[in-house]
């Protein structure tokens, strides 16, 4: 078998970002569940907490190319 | 097929283009030549993501044209729409980030870039240019440039050169943490902000459009083969299906992230002192 390991590597750094990502929509679909009003307070946070988990995926994806 | 329609069709009689890799987004159509810059050489070329911008820009300055030439108190259809995409940006973006005492003069800046942003996204699955513009790395790093700018120019106008440093380091340290804090600090203003917020944009779309390739090509690859590949096919487009659809809701967010990004970074230049 032929292949790349460095395609393994970017699946494994993307656990990361992935659990990251889960438990900021997590908390924020509670948070909108209890208190329906807070919602548009909590949207942009919330997009903004998973840009910021996101970007760390995104760095590894990145690193991925740059190396080839 | 007319030259023209060739400038912003895909390379249909190309080689096939799978597996896709980067070099797909490669696409130059009027090449000028080499230069040496930096000691690599370089393409000068007008290429289909610079024509696919400039066509977006053409549209974009009519759309808002056409809908606001006549805007009256009673908005028609079309100014109706309008409305709703500025009042989004203005009211659910600027005025959330920056804070109703000064985000109007922010406005325009980042109702241009979400609109901009959006449409070159979205150009990505709109069915006969289908190429994200932001898919070339060029792009977002000059839409940040100017983000970069913009951020860091209202900040030392509002506190001062020296003052803007002072600034950025939270009030209320011990002074033997003070060094290592700023240091961090202008990290995060100088090289993460600009890097991540350049690179969400480009990573995105250059992954979402490499997804769709894989589906929508390899489907094609797959009929080719005939017998019981063929079948399998079917399954692959109706993947792509839905990965379009899930496309067209990233390249929405990916717009909507920036634009706030951009905002709140704009918001956090702004900020009284601690």
């Amino acid at each position: 078998m032929t292949g790349d390991i460095t395609l393994l590597g970017y699946g494994l750094a993307a656990i990361g970002p992935a659990i990251g990502v889960g438990l900021i929509f997590a908390a924020y679909i509670n948070g909108v569940a209890r208190q329906p009003e807070a919602q548009k307070i909590l949207q942009p946070i919330a997009i903004l907490g998973f840009a910021l988990a996101e970007a760390l995926a995104i760095f590894a994806l990145v690193l991925f190319f740059i190396r080839l | 097929m007319s030259p023209t329609a060739a400038m912003l069709l895909p390379m249909a009689e190309d080689e096939s283009h799978f597996p896709p890799d980067p070099s797909l987004f490669w696409q130059p159509l009027v090449k000028f030549g080499t230069v040496d810059l930096f000691g690599s050489e370089m393409t000068l070329a007008i290429t289909r993501p610079m024509v696919i911008l400039a066509l977006t820009v053409g549209l974009l300055s009519w759309w808002l044209v056409a809908t606001t030439r006549k805007a009256a108190i009673v908005p028609s259809k079309g100014q109706a729409g309008t409305e709703a995409v500025y009042n989004f940006v203005r009211n659910g973006i600027a005025r959330d980030m920056i804070g109703s005492r000064d985000f109007l003069p922010f406005v325009p800046f980042l109702f241009t870039m979400f609109v901009l942003i959006l449409f070159n996204n979205w150009m990505g699955i709109i069915p006969p240019v289908q190429m994200p513009t932001m898919g070339r790395i060029g792009f977002p790093i000059a839409l940040t440039l100017l983000v970069y700018v913009v951020y860091h120019w209202i900040g030392v106008k509002k506190h001062g050169a020296i003052g803007y440093f002072k600034f950025m380091l939270p009030s209320g340290l011990p002074g033997w943490i003070k060094p290592a804090i700023l240091a961090l600090e202008m990290l995060t203003f100088f090289v993460t902000r600009p890097l991540t917020l350049a690179l969400r944009l480009f990573g995105n779309m250059f992954a979402g459009h490499l997804l769709l390739v894989v589906f929508i090509i390899g489907g094609w690859e797959l009929f080719l083969q005939g017998g019981l590949l063929s079948v399998v096919s079917l399954p692959a487009w109706i993947m792509a299906f839905a990965m379009t659809v899930f496309e067209a809701l990233v390249q929405f967010l990916q717009a909507y992230v920036f634009v706030l990004l951009a905002a709140s970074y704009i918001g956090g230049a702004l900020v009284d002192e601690h």
